[in-house]
């Protein structure tokens, strides 16, 4: 069987349950010898953004995986407390917050990337990112970045 | 069920080359799996891989690379510069121990 030896995921949702999906893929690719590339675009800039990735939320409106009723989903502080919930669970099972995650990553060899369109529209600039941030780029840099690695959308 | 010689002994391994009972396991061995996937096991590459055998004798499951850098104290960076093509299974390799089902 072939070996993957290159993936590059594109990180595109900023909630808390799309961000440790891409985060979780990529650290298990590097544990495995795979090269990875990431690409933070959209909300997915959050994921990098220095003042944002500690407050990422659960999306619980509109999600029917959640065992709340939609109604009460959708009230006040909802998703706050759900979050927190998450993140309890999270560290006991040495989850690391995303900041944390994002430097182990780094550390593994990652190559992590940010938006250049994200970043105008959102009006972020490159001192907002964690410092892991490698360089913010194009979405044809990204595809020439890319080569012939499996890309993962997210 | 393959089997294959490690150091003058025949051990039974996986598809995937992991030992199949790990205490077949002996520390040539680890030199020689070592030295085929390319490493040199330097004084902290044993240190690491010590406390994989050793994590493993208590939980009876393969440490993840968390559970490593926690307890050994070597670095995140220094597990890549030790084992670069995956630190995440070729530490149980060398170490004699499965394939971790850690994620972290």
């Amino acid at each position: 069987m072939a070996q993957l030896d290159r993936i590059s995921i594109i990180c595109s949702k900023g909630s808390l349950d799309m961000a440790y999906p891409g985060l979780v893929l990529a650290n298990a690719a590097r544990m495995s010898g795979i090269d990875v590339m990431m690409f933070f675009t959209f909300w997915g800039l959050d994921i990098v953004h220095k003042a944002k990735h500690e407050h990422l939320h659960l999306s619980l409106v509109g999600n029917p995986s959640v065992p709340i009723p939609a109604m009460i989903a959708g009230l006040p502080g909802m998703e706050a407390l759900a979050s927190l919930q998450m993140r309890k669970e999270m560290a006991k099972l040495d989850i690391p917050p995303v900041g944390e995650f994002l430097e182990m990553l780094h550390d593994a060899g990652t190559e992590l990337y940010a938006c250049q369109l994200a970043m105008d529209m959102f009006k972020v600039e490159r001192k907002d990112l964690v410092p892991q941030v490698k360089d913010v780029i194009t979405a044809m840099d990204f595809f020439e970045k890319t080569g012939t690695a499996q890309i993962i959308f997210i | 069920m393959p089997s294959r010689t490690l150091a003058d002994r025949t051990v039974d391994v996986n598809e995937q080359g992991y030992l199949l009972n790990p205490n077949d396991w002996t520390e040539p061995m680890a030199e020689a799996i070592a030295r085929e996937v390319g490493i040199a096991l330097t004084p902290e590459a044993w240190k690491v891989v010590r406390f994989a055998r050793k994590d493993f004798a208590e939980k009876a499951e393969s440490p993840g690379l968390r559970r490593i850098t926690a307890n050994t104290g070597v670095s995140t960076k220094e597990l890549y510069q030790m084992f670069p093509k995956g630190p995440g299974k070729l530490i149980a390799l060398i170490a004699g121990t499965p394939k971790p089902k850690s994620c972290l």
